[in-house]
């Protein structure tokens, strides 16, 4: 017979022992390890996906921190920009504020040095006028230029208008009458009392005539009554001649240069401007002014 | 010449005896039980392992595999059965390379007694998953007219497992016989490649058929 049952049982119980010893020696231990490397292998799969969230995380925060570093340093340097045009235009327009201090200071040193200049010319031109002209007198007519010039003005007292004469005269019923002569020169009794007669001999009434010494009437002669001055100097003259001058330096510091003109002397635009007339073109005559105090 | 390895007796007393069959398999129990031993003593769960640990593995997970493929999903409850059915088949086939060897799958006892096995752990996975009622309908499945049948099916599959593996592996070692008397050199080494394979093929056939069987047990289908 082909079946043993002996070897059949014998065969049924070594299966199931085998079963067991490879249940034992090696599914179990094989599949163990199976699990502990899947188990270990996930668990260092969710470390690696952690890291790399927090590695995203991370790379987000410092971008969003690169973003804002970005903005805060454009805003800074827009800051800054304004604030330096600001301080441009505010040290720009104090320089030029300064600029037009000195400027207007320089001017106005100018404008005074140029006083001084031209009051020192005219001082000193008056002075070598009158020496030349005392000079003059005294060599060639044998006379002095004060009491000529005191003549002359008890001449012109005499030829005054009737108008004049009222505005000098006291008003009626008034009994006072006080005249100041005012001269540049120190005039002599002869004079004062030549002067003074002529004054009664002007007014209705006796005044009383005062003479006073006055150097900057310019070599001449004030009468002062009745609230009205009677003057009689080179004062016009002189200021003429200081005119004149300070046109001159004038032009000296400040030449404006006059472009090349093709016209022809029909240009009057282009003329050059008229100079103030010489002295000596006006005559050494006197001329009176009348004038309110 | 023997038919059967179950005809060299070593040792008898009664009707306890020792043959060749018996004498066999414990050598095979031996070198797999032993075997695994060895290789599972440092079986490592880092990244990297061992390459022997990567071929027991494939082996493991390919059963595994195997058995999930056939439609039961809890595969390791299953593994240790059908695991054991087919390596126990495939090294004792395969141990027919080594010359005078008789393998005892080719003793129909052994077969018989594998066929048993099956025959026995059928039942008990069918009840242990869907109750004894629920296993005892599976045999009125799909009809009550069904249950002869069933029952004939249940009797004659296991005959014809055992009948299966009994008649290639004994065949083959017949034929290999046969031929070494007549063409001793190049036929017996073509025939003994195409044994091999004939044995690989034949555990792989009563491996899954018994995974089908537990397969229609534990779902209530029947035989």
């Amino acid at each position: 017979m082909l079946i043993d049952w002996f070897t059949v049982a014998a065969q049924v119980v070594n299966f199931l022992i085998l079963m067991w010893l490879l249940k034992r020696f090696l599914y179990q231990p094989v599949l163990d390890a199976i699990d502990a490397r899947e188990e270990r292998l996930v668990k260092q799969m969710q470390a690696a996906q952690d890291a790399q969230s927090a590695a995203a995380a991370e790379r987000n925060k410092y971008e969003r921190l690169n973003t804002e570093l970005a903005q805060q340093q454009a805003g800074l340097l827009a800051q800054a920009t304004a604030e330096v045009e600001a301080t441009r235009l505010q040290l720009l327009e104090a320089a030029r504020n300064e600029t037009a201090n000195l400027r207007s200071q320089w001017q106005d040193a100018l404008l005074k040095e140029q006083q001084n200049l031209t009051q020192g010319i005219a001082n000193r031109t008056r002075q070598e006028v009158f020496a030349i002209t005392r000079k003059t007198l005294a060599d060639l007519a044998d006379t002095g230029l004060e009491a000529r010039m005191v003549a002359v003005f008890i001449s012109r007292l005499q030829t005054l208008g009737m108008a004049e004469k009222v505005q000098l005269s006291p008003p009626a019923g008034q009994t006072d009458c006080q005249v100041l002569i005012r001269s540049a020169f120190l005039l002599p009794p002869n004079e004062q009392k030549a002067l003074g007669q002529a004054v009664r001999n002007l007014l209705p009434i006796q005044p009383t005539i005062h003479f006073e010494l006055e150097p900057d009437l310019l070599s001449g002669i004030e009468l002062i009554s009745n609230g009205h001055k009677l003057e009689w100097s080179i004062a016009e003259y002189l200021a003429a001649l200081e005119a004149s001058i300070g046109e001159l330096i004038r032009t000296a510091l400040n030449p404006s240069p006059q472009p090349l003109s093709l016209k022809g002397r029909g240009a009057e635009e282009n003329d050059p401007p008229v100079p103030p007339r010489p002295l000596r073109e006006r005559g050494l005559g006197g001329e009176g002014v009348f004038d309110h105090v | 010449m023997h038919l059967s390895s179950d005809d060299l007796v070593f040792w008898e007393y009664g009707w306890v005896k020792l043959n060749l069959t018996i004498i066999t398999t414990w050598l095979l129990m031996v070198v797999m039980g032993g075997g695994s031993w060895l290789l599972t003593r440092k079986l490592s769960n880092a990244i990297h392992i061992p390459r022997w640990q990567h071929v027991l593995e494939v082996v493991v997970l390919g059963i595994k595999s195997q058995i999930e493929e056939v439609g039961l999903a809890q595969s390791r409850r299953y593994l240790p059965f059908i695991g054991t059915l087919f390596l126990f088949v495939v090294v004792a086939n395969l141990a027919a390379i080594i010359p005078g060897y008789e393998p005892p799958t080719g003793s129909l006892s052994t077969s018989t007694a594998l066929a048993i096995c099956v025959f026995i752990a059928v039942p008990l996975f069918g009840i242990r998953e869907i109750g004894v009622l629920g296993y005892l309908k599976s045999y009125l499945h799909p009809t009550p007219v069904m249950l002869p049948f069933n029952i004939v099916s249940e009797i004659s599959r296991t005959l014809a497992l055992a009948i299966r593996l009994f008649g290639n592996i004994m065949s083959g070692g017949m034929i290999i016989a046969i031929l070494l008397t007549i063409t001793p050199f190049f036929f017996p080494v073509v025939m003994h490649a195409l044994h091999l394979l004939t044995g690989m093929v034949q555990a792989y056939i009563f491996s899954i058929l018994a995974t089908v069987y537990i397969a229609a047990a534990t779902r209530g289908e029947g035989a």
